[in-house]
């Protein structure tokens, strides 16, 4: 029985970066989350997951901000974020700068439950972006799991690529790159639960 | 850890993703339809946040942002409750707050407007809602400022509000605005939201809140998902 009606949402405007990430923008404010997730006790195997945010015209967009939510390495969700202990929760913008972008270092997550294939849970804010966005990051070189994975498999396959990173090694990192696409024939794959 | 399915997005409370006249909107929200998604552990769940890690005068953004003395404007108090759609307050949500000082500027370093900085004003704050889901800040009122987006465009005064509640479904980044405010009939952010979905955007004065010989108070309560009704209660 709803005896209230939802408050609507508003875009993040282009100025957040003070409040909602101020330590990678230079300001005098502490940070809820940041781009960095791993602890000195955080077990897993150390991954950075990147990419880039583009807009309908194929433009990279700045004023933009990634916030993920992931398991640890045991599958598990944390229970409440707080330093020096795997929070599962990250946020960084994409910058202002040339090649604007988002990078998390973090660890790559165990299966939640017996079903579904790991991943971490995006979501996304932005100048003209009215609601935020949820999608996915599921990880390439979990063949099996994604292919017996029900939110996968309930997407037509041909945008079913549009939630899976890629797996790159440079110089001893491991990097999934994860492009996101806001709109256009490679229109990453946006959910509501 | 409660694991009872929440409402879902509510669309008529919400703007369209895509509304033309605010002009970004075109080409940075999603053109196609969400996938509508079974919820699992992984929206269930969400981060939860604690006291011990609040910056000091995380609630009083007269003081949080001091270099020299006290920013300049008019003092307001901002409070009011996080509510889910059943009227329930919710505890323990994490409230960040943004705006635009005095004068219309916001201290990002992208921010052009000639309206001056305040050196003793940052802006930002955040809070944990009490037991009953009350938050409540001291701030100054925020000054309008023009933007691009049409001719002789402005953006009425307003506070961001970013809100964490139970689980990541309830996530809501949202505006508020100020009861009586000319400038919202041409707002076109304020405006994608319907006419019967604005008006709760829009904080109201509040005599009850306002303390004396000080500051002002606006009372604005924010409704967030919640958990769904069992079948034995609909």
């Amino acid at each position: 029985m709803r005896c209230k009606k939802q408050t609507p949402s508003q875009t993040v405007g282009p100025f957040f970066s003070y409040g909602l990430t101020p330590q990678q923008y230079g300001y005098d404010h502490s940070d809820l989350g940041n781009g960095d997730l791993v602890t000195e006790g955080t077990d897993g195997e150390v991954i950075t997951i990147t990419g880039t945010i583009f807009n309908g015209e194929g433009g990279e967009m700045k004023h933009a901000v990634v916030e993920i939510w992931q398991a640890d390495n045991a599958g598990n969700y944390a229970d409440v974020v707080v330093k020096d202990r795997f929070s599962g929760f990250g946020r960084v913008g994409t910058g202002r700068g040339e090649d604007p972008r988002y990078r998390i270092r973090t660890i790559k997550p165990g299966s939640v439950d017996n079903d579904q294939a790991p991943h971490i849970t995006l979501t996304i804010f932005s100048r003209g972006l009215m609601h935020h966005a949820f999608t996915r990051l599921y990880f390439s070189d979990e063949v099996e799991a994604n292919a017996q994975d029900p939110l996968l498999q309930k997407l037509p396959a041909e945008r079913r690529p549009t939630l899976i990173a890629q797996r790159v090694e440079e110089e001893g990192e491991v990097i999934y790159q994860f492009d996101i696409h806001m709109q256009g024939d490679q229109e990453t794959v946006f959910l509501e639960f | 850890m409660d694991m009872k399915p929440f409402t879902p997005k509510d669309n008529e409370s919400h703007p369209p993703l895509i509304h033309p006249p605010y002009k970004s909107s075109t080409s940075r929200s999603p053109s196609k339809d969400p996938i509508i998604v079974p919820q699992t552990i992984s929206e269930l769940t969400g981060p939860t946040f604690d006291h011990s890690e609040l910056p000091e005068h995380s609630t009083d953004l007269t003081m949080n942002g001091r270099k020299t003395g006290e920013p300049l404007g008019e003092r307001i108090i901002v409070t009011g409750r996080i509510l889910d759609e059943n009227g329930d307050p919710v505890p323990n949500a994490m409230v960040e707050i943004w705006q635009a000082n005095s004068a219309g500027r916001y201290i990002d370093s992208e921010d052009h407007h000639q309206a001056p900085l305040d050196p003793n004003f940052l802006g930002a704050g955040r809070m944990l809602t009490d037991k009953d889901g009350w938050y409540r800040f001291l701030t100054l009122r925020p000054g309008a400022y023009p933007w691009g987006n049409h001719p002789n465009a402005w953006r009425p005064p307003h506070i961001h509000f970013s809100i964490f509640g139970a689980n990541i479904m309830t996530r809501l980044v949202t505006q508020m605005y100020f009861e009586g405010d000319p400038l919202l009939q041409y707002d076109p952010i304020c405006a994608s939201a319907s006419e019967e979905a604005r008006v709760r955007m829009i904080a109201d004065f509040s005599l009850e809140h306002t303390e004396e010989g000080f500051a002002l108070g606006y009372l604005w309560d924010i409704v967030i998902r919640g958990p769904k009704a069992t079948p034995f209660e609909d």
